[in-house]
């Protein structure tokens, strides 16, 4: 199946490619790759309600953003050996990725489970609406907090510690993320193909049919909502360690924007679409820049055109199908 | 009265706010087309003004050339692309606009260079006029108000009193009758999103005196203009002033008010930080709660 | 101008295989300032400053060939940080300059410094990097931020101005600011004002300082936001009751263009003023004014400094400018003629200069800044004690 090879062949260059960066004596190649993967998970996750769900999530980016704060946090109350202060018992932080992550994405669903209890009694418009306003909501919050730097972002002086590994060289840094992107993707399939995915889908398609067959679609949704974000969340986490910073811009609304456009350039509802999506992205973002300064003047058309005529994403172009279903 | 001066501030905010507003509600109720652009008509609405001001030394020569470049520019965006969005999802029509974002604002940089341009209202203007005995206000603000006041009356008989208006309001609701009437559909499409990008244009030549021009000031102003048109109903324009004028006062006497507050217990940078971001955040509270309690807007497509 | 990687190994196979004579490789420096936005004319005068000093010097610098790669940060703290980490990682710069904002280089140039790469500053001088976490490789060619505003304070109380409003933005190099201000000023504040970075309307503001009712209001606004805030002040009537000082950073030449009479009169602070007089500054005002049509603002004098510095320093290492080590020890030197006459770093390696103070007048058909009187000499900042270099 064409599906099975491509993902394969995927990752396998992928797996291939810090050696190779190396041999050409450019290894900010690898920096690159990095970058790709984790907007790739993170528009991977948003695919998961936005392609099977219909949920069209235009606050996605505060997830992002809370996962790398999460991190931020974490580790700069660690380096300066202070109790954070919004916690009932006295904590200094950790700097340990087995601690930080999956509070990262803990913390993510959490805020997800609040946010989506209350949009997902919207539908439509209304819904992209309500989760762009609670996105901005935390984006403002977030810049007044001047203890995290507010708007001006916060530097990371280390990376996350994983015992047994260097997280600053940056093979290392890739292999890991890769191995993360490769499991969340897997387990997306899992869900997707499961009796949990196939609800999903049928909301997608007729809610009120789902509702008649005695589905609690409200339940559904608000689930896959929370794991979107946990997913976007890690992503976040990874994003923070990549850039050793982060700031409020992270949750911005053009940020959504942008996962929005790898979902949809890469093909929705296919999983690893928004990962060549996110791929096609950026590397325009990279390879345009180098050309000319006014890029996005190049990119622009291209996105409106492959709106109007690529309907589908690349990935189906690629795998062989022309229309989305 | 600080007061007064300040209400009349939030009602400035409020009628620029309108004028996005109004056009946006417009082409979102009508042809159910979801508008990044509008915000990249607004900015080549304040350049073109900005440019024939200068150019010409008459600011409203400049305001008229704004608004006409902005509906030219209006009617090549819909002809290109966005006649062939109106049956797609909201998602694509999101990606489409955002593409055009990325075009214009990199277009306008290339032609009109990346330093902001700064543009002075007309000398007539540049003074103040005192709306109390010993309370001056910047005569150019008021001047704005009172172009909202004027924009929002001739669209009230536009829609309430003219064929056109009639047309308008039945092709929001009754799509497929209309056109089986025998009126040209696509046309009257064309010439509402003309009439947005028109309004657009406006605000964004009005802007220019007080703001500063420059690549990307669409995305700041849109943002806030997706909230008015949630918040007042999408497709009313009576709702788009409502919601504009309660959106420009929320905003602005809490970032006048705030501030005194907080800096009774906090440090000066910190209480301005945490003021400016309460503020920020006071009008998506106000649209999320209008959104769970009244989900369709404060009032209905041209109701009542 | 970035070279794209594909460009650069088609250009080193070329290399090679036409076995030339191997020049001297050309010294890198990146530069990371603003060119777009409402802040880009500071960026632009910087560049064009230093890139004046290199035209002057057929591309060199000490008699090395300098490549420049100056990229655009748009006044956004994320793009600066990519920009910077393309520079060090891809690009492999020697030297690194150009940023204008101090929100932007708190949060570029610590990493850079502790990657072992110079930098040295033609503007932002954060409190923080002159104080307690300076670093070997942090050079500050302007000032410490608080400077020009400390000399307002001591200008301000000097003429006897008892209650004065204070405005700055919520950033570092705003909140440098008025504590600068306050530690010379000696009377009453009527207000103190943290703004939004980028903020285009004043009117609350505006509204709330004439309740107050100030004898004077100091404020410091750079780039477009100065220009907003002086003509909304001027329309909204105040200017003729209520003085604004300032200091350079809210009238340099740039927003006087735009905003005209309604700056007249008013007093502002500098270390620099294009009417200066010394050899080195006559010099460069006129070639300023010949290259590129507009008199030269304080910022410009900066990047102009910033080359001269690098050229100083490059004439005594030579071809070993990778050695980070000796460049170093070459750029404390500060052995080079600055256009603002007396010119040494202090312990922190910022410098210790004398402030003089401008009045706003029209010179002809413009507005421009006239040198006044000279409020410090021998100044340096505040922080140079916290620092523990060396």
């Amino acid at each position: 199946m064409r599906h099975r090879l491509i993902s394969i062949s995927l990752f396998l260059c992928l797996a291939v490619l810090p050696p190779i960066a190396y041999a050409l004596d450019d290894p900010f190649w690898i920096t690159i790759a990095t970058r790709m993967l984790i907007y790739g998970l993170a528009a991977m996750s948003l695919d998961f309600i936005l392609g099977y769900g219909a949920m069209v999530s235009f606050g996605h980016a505060a997830f992002f953003g809370l996962g790398a704060y999460v991190v931020g946090v974490l580790t700069h109350h660690q380096f300066y050996d202070e109790i954070i202060p919004f916690l009932p018992f006295d904590w200094t932080g950790s700097v340990s990725a087995l601690v930080q992550w999956p509070l990262a994405m803990l913390v993510a669903g959490l805020i997800a489970l609040v946010i989506g209890a209350l949009s997902l009694r919207t539908q439509g418009v209304y819904f992209i609406m309500i989760t762009l306003a609670f996105a901005q909501m935390l984006y403002f919050f977030m810049i007044g907090l001047p203890d995290y730097g507010g708007e001006d972002g916060l530097n990371l002086w280390t990376r996350s510690e994983i015992w047994g590994l260097d997280l600053s060289e940056s093979s290392q840094f890739y292999y890991v993320v890769l191995v993360l992107v490769g499991c969340w993707f897997l387990l997306s399939s899992r869900m997707v193909k499961s009796r949990f995915g196939r609800v999903l889908i049928g909301c997608q398609q007729n809610e009120p049919r789902m509702q008649t067959l005695g589905y609690p679609v409200m339940r559904y949704k608000l689930t896959a909502f929370v794991i979107s974000a946990m997913g976007t969340g890690l992503a976040g986490a990874l994003a923070a360690n990549q850039n050793e910073f982060v700031s409020p811009s992270l949750m911005a609304w053009t940020t959504s924007g942008e996962l929005m456009v790898m979902v949809i350039l890469g093909g929705m509802g296919t999983l690893l679409g928004p990962l060549f999506g996110a791929f096609l992205l950026l590397s325009l973002e990279e390879v345009l820049a180098g050309w000319t300064e006014h890029w996005m003047v190049i990119l622009g058309p291209i996105l409106v055109l492959s709106v109007l005529f690529a309907r589908g994403g690349l990935y189906r172009f690629l795998v062989g199908k022309r229309d989305a279903k | 009265m600080l007061f007064l001066e300040q209400l009349l501030n939030g009602v400035q905010l409020g009628m620029m706010l309108f004028l996005m507003a109004a056009g946006l509600t417009l082409i979102f109720g009508i042809m159910h087309l979801i508008n990044l652009a509008h915000g990249s008509l607004y900015m080549v609405g304040a350049y073109v003004t900005a440019t024939v001001s200068l150019a010409s030394d008459s600011f409203a020569l400049g305001l008229v050339g704004g608004c006409l470049a902005t509906a030219a520019c209006g009617v090549l965006i819909e002809m290109l692309a966005m006649r062939h969005l109106y049956h797609r999802d909201h998602l694509d029509q999101v990606l489409a606009t955002f593409g055009i974002i990325l075009t214009a604002n990199e277009a306008t940089k290339m032609i009109f260079g990346p330093q902001a341009l700064f543009l002075n209202p007309p000398a007539w203007l540049s003074t103040t006029v005192n709306i109390l005995p010993e309370t001056p206000y910047p005569a150019y603000r008021l001047f704005v108000i009172v172009a909202g006041i004027v924009v929002a009356l001739f669209l009230r008989h536009l829609i309430t009193h003219t064929r056109i208006g009639m047309l308008i309001r039945a092709g929001a609701t009754h799509r497929e009758m209309v056109t089986a009437l025998g009126f040209n559909i696509s046309l009257l499409f064309t010439l509402v999103f003309a009439l947005g990008a028109a309004l657009a244009g406006l605000a964004g030549g009005l802007a220019g005196p007080l703001l500063a021009i420059e690549v990307g000031m669409g995305e700041q102003i849109l943002i806030l203009t997706f909230v008015v048109i949630i918040i007042g109903g999408i497709g009313s324009v009576k709702g788009a002033l409502v919601a504009g004028l309660l959106v420009g006062v929320v905003d602005t006497l809490s970032r006048a008010f705030l501030p005194t507050v907080l800096k009774t217990t906090l440090p000066a940078a910190s209480a301005d930080a945490l003021a400016g971001s309460v503020s920020s955040m006071a009008i998506y509270i106000l649209m999320a709660v209008v959104l769970v309690v009244r989900p369709q807007g404060l009032y209905n497509a041209y109701g009542t | 101008m970035r070279v794209s990687p594909f460009i650069r190994q088609a250009l080193a196979m070329t290399a090679l295989c036409v076995s030339v004579q191997v020049l001297a490789e050309p010294a890198k420096i990146g530069m990371i300032t603003t060119l777009s936005g409402g802040g880009a004319s500071l960026g632009i005068d910087i560049r064009d400053g230093f890139e004046l000093a290199v035209k002057e010097r057929n591309g060199q610098l000490g008699g090395i060939d300098v490549e420049m790669m100056i990229v655009d940060d748009g006044r956004k703290v994320d793009n600066a940080k990519q920009i910077a980490t393309r520079m060090v990682e891809r690009d492999q710069v020697d030297v690194m300059t150009g940023i204008v904002w101090s929100n932007l280089a708190m949060a570029v140039i610590p990493g850079v410094t502790a990657d072992g790469t110079i930098y040295i500053s033609p503007n932002a001088g954060p409190s923080l990097l002159a104080g307690k976490r300076c670093h070997p490789n942090y050079f500050n060619v302007a000032w410490q931020n608080d400077n020009l505003h400390e000399a307002m304070g001591q200008f301000v109380s000097d003429q006897g101005y008892q209650n004065v409003y204070l405005m700055a933005p919520n950033y570092p190099a705003g909140k440098d600011a008025l504590a600068g201000f306050k530690r010379f000023y000696q009377g009453d504040i009527a207000g103190e004002v943290y703004t939004k970075l980028g903020q285009v309307d004043y009117a609350a503001e505006i509204a709330n300082l004439r309740a107050a009712s100030p004898d004077a209001v100091f404020f410091f606004l750079p780039g477009g936001m100065g220009i907003n805030f002086t003509k909304q002040y001027s329309q909204a009537g105040l200017k003729a009751s209520i003085p604004l000082f300032g200091p350079a950073f809210s009238f340099d030449e740039g927003i006087l263009k735009a905003v005209g009479d309604a700056a007249l009169g008013t007093m502002n602070t500098s270390q620099y003023s294009h009417d200066l007089d010394n050899p080195a500054n006559r010099e460069f005002a006129a070639k300023f004014m010949e290259t590129y049509g507009r008199k030269p603002s304080l910022y410009a004098s900066q990047g102009y400094d910033t080359a001269l510095l690098l050229d100083s320093a490059f004439q005594v290492v030579g071809a070993d400018f990778k050695d980070t080590e000796k460049l170093r020890r070459a750029l404390a030197k500060a052995e080079f003629a600055s256009v603002r006459g007396e010119f040494r770093f202090g312990n922190n390696q910022h410098p210790i200069q004398s402030i003089y103070v401008r009045e706003v007048i029209r010179d002809g058909d413009t507005v421009t800044n006239q040198l006044k009187g000279t409020v410090f000499t021998n100044h340096q900042d505040a922080y140079a004690a916290e620092c523990q270099m060396k």
